[in-house]
């Protein structure tokens, strides 16, 4: 007994193993790959163009210059975090939009499955690779911000600033996952890699572009009248941000404004009340955790939403030949 | 059949109100080349669908080597190996690493795995094209290693739907005497899905002719012959002298008929034109001329056709039996 599953869990990262291969010699993946480093660079480049004006302003962010190097932009460049929030929604979806249907078109999918593996295995494994190439990647790219922030600035960053980092990187792993799995459940359902491609950027662009003018269209239509007390402003103000974070991507903003600016104390609106008494300082990082706690679930129940439906899906499903 | 190490036992497939497979009872024993002979859409490849596995019979029990294929097709897969038509290998990668991929999935260590692919790619031929791309491979190529990819388990039963359709006739032969060579040398069955009977014919101890998810007969090549090509295995065409036939009678197929009445064996007689066809089980032209002399007849055309069972089975596919 002990022997069989020792085995089928071999033949699980035997395939995990061919899927990490196929993602790293893969085109697509080499291209957007080129793409997310070469515009991290740049914006890495810009922020530290810039950064003897960030670390003059006597803010009380002051002592997390690192943190700055993912959030600061001088206007030329959008910031590390915005290129990330923009384009690892297409790393994801580039990722997953053919992975079934091309292994179903190529007829490579019913010889897997005439092995002895179990049909979740081919779905667990790809889901699996693309995730250990994704956490490489974000890994790496945090390290390398901080290696060059590190030649250019002379400080070391504190272990806070570290952590913060890593954390933001999972974070961003975590994004990236959910478009992936959106793109893997696409790819289950259609059966060309075409329309599942087109399926996935459509929604994206949806969300990037089309969802905020959406937005502001019904914040337009409901805004109350000029004079009204403060409750309703701060009423009307949450509605709007929780039909915003709707928006897989306003989650991640929100996730990284508060992991990366230690300063930021609320993601809603906050009153002169409020505010009166507290200290102007950095929250510590459980504090941040806390506040970005709510987001990061709501992505991983989106991740999770889907990845059960692409699951299903293709456990039912009849695999023929071609 | 002793110990079958294929056994279907009332087994349906049902697609909403169409059914694909309809009460099928099969069973192959070992070491035996089963063909399963029948039209596209007849319903072979869902009935191979069942056997491992990768879809659940509607009704019905499917066993392999004493294994529910339904319920347990992880086992199943373990000994049976499958080669689909058409079967697909990933084309950025070499033959051999395509087979070393799936030894891996059934547990095989790698070096094993190497050893052994290696080994079974020069047995099908493939040594020259061991670590070349499978994109760049023929068709012929990718099915013979089709082969070696579907024997790197060491199965008790290999099933091969169509896997000579779209190679050309030399490729047909030499992937025909590769699977009864091996067959002889692992002593392993296999179940050989086809629709050309010449194939079928050739390889196959035990045939089952398969039409509109029915299994109609089953059993070996003569056997089979006899049981169902039993309309119009001889066709005789009868040409009569107009003056010879009595001035009241119309020539006619009914009138024919009424005169080869004696005749044992004539199934069916059909007027075109000038020349009578007629249908019979065995060669009965010398007692047809016999019978049209002896009527005091002049015969000035006599032709015996004997058709192939290729013919035939073109004949009955097309039609089904409508002549029953």
């Amino acid at each position: 007994m002990i022997r069989t599953t020792h085995r089928s869990a071999n033949a699980f990262w035997v395939l995990v193993n061919k899927e990490i291969a196929d993602i790293i010699r893969s085109w697509k993946f080499i291209i957007m790959l080129a793409l997310v480093v070469l515009t991290c660079m740049g914006s890495l480049y810009a922020a530290l163009s810039d950064f003897s004006e960030v670390v003059k302003a006597g803010k009380s962010d002051d002592a997390f210059f690192f943190l700055k190097l993912f959030t600061h932009s001088d206007g030329t460049l959008p910031s590390f975090t915005v290129f990330v929030s923009f384009l690892g929604p297409l790393l994801g979806i580039s990722m997953g939009f053919d992975s079934i249907n091309q292994e179903q078109s190529r007829g490579t999918l019913s010889r897997i499955l005439a092995q002895p593996v179990f049909r979740d295995y081919v779905l667990n494994a790809k889901f699996t690779a693309a995730l250990v190439v994704l956490s490489i990647l974000f890994a790496v790219l945090g390290l390398l911000v901080l290696g060059f922030g590190l030649i250019f600035i002379g400080i070391p960053p504190t272990a806070e600033e570290f952590l913060r980092i890593v954390i933001f990187s999972m974070v961003t792993t975590l994004y990236v996952a959910f478009w992936l799995n959106l793109a893997m459940l696409f790819s289950v359902k259609f059966s060309q890699a075409a329309t599942s491609a087109l399926a996935g950027i459509s929604i994206w662009l949806f969300f990037t572009i089309f969802y905020p003018i959406v937005v502001n269209l019904i914040a337009k239509g409901i805004s109350p009248e000029r004079f009204i007390n403060e409750s309703h402003v701060v009423y009307f103000q949450r509605i709007i941000q929780n039909i915003m974070r709707l928006n897989p991507g306003q989650l991640f903003n929100d996730a990284t404004t508060s992991l990366l600016m230690p300063s930021v104390r609320s993601l809603g609106p906050l009153t002169m009340e409020q505010m009166s008494g507290a200290i102007p300082g950095p929250l510590p990082l459980g504090q941040s955790l806390l506040l970005v706690w709510p987001q990061v679930t709501a992505l991983i129940a989106g991740t999770v939403t889907f990845f059960a439906i692409a699951y299903t899906l293709f456990m039912r499903r009849e695999v023929r030949s071609r | 059949m002793t110990d079958p190490i294929i056994q279907l036992t009332g087994v349906s497939k049902k697609y909403g109100d169409f059914t694909a497979v309809d009460n099928l009872n099969l069973s192959v024993a070992k070491g035996e080349i089963f063909g399963l002979l029948g039209p596209n859409g007849a319903g072979k490849s869902t009935s191979i669908l069942m056997m491992l596995g990768l879809t659940e019979p509607s009704a019905g029990e499917v066993m392999l080597g004493g294994i529910n294929a339904t319920t347990n097709p992880i086992e199943v897969k373990k000994k049976v190996g499958y080669l689909p038509e058409d079967v697909g290998f990933y084309t950025d990668r070499t033959g051999l690493e395509n087979l070393v991929f799936t030894a891996r999935l059934n547990g095989i260590k790698t070096d094993e795995a190497r050893a052994k692919a290696k080994s079974l790619m020069e047995r099908v031929g493939l040594s020259d094209e061991m670590n070349k791309k499978t994109g760049k491979y023929s068709k012929g190529m990718r099915q013979r290693l089709g082969l070696a990819d579907v024997l790197i388990k060491n199965p008790e039963v290999i099933i091969l739907d169509e896997p000579t359709s779209g190679i050309d006739p030399k490729g047909v032969q030499d992937f025909l005497n590769l699977i009864v060579e091996l067959r002889n040398e692992h002593r392993i069955s296999v179940l050989f899905s086809s629709h050309n009977l010449h194939q079928v014919q050739q390889v196959c101890d035990r045939v089952g002719i398969f039409v509109d998810g029915k299994l109609l007969a089953e059993g070996n090549m003569d056997a089979l012959s006899k049981k169902l090509f039993t309309h119009g295995m001889y066709l005789i065409e009868l040409g009569i002298d107009r003056q010879s036939v009595p001035e009241e009678t119309v020539a006619d197929a009914a009138w024919l008929s009424s005169v080869l009445k004696p005749l044992k064996g004539v199934q069916n007689i059909r007027q075109q034109n000038e020349v009578f066809l007629i249908e019979c089980d065995s060669d009965l032209s010398p007692a047809i001329a016999k019978t049209v002399v002896a009527n005091k007849l002049g015969l000035n055309f006599l032709n015996r056709k004997e058709y192939g069972l290729d013919a035939i089975y073109n004949r009955y596919f097309e039609g089904g039996l409508n002549n029953d």
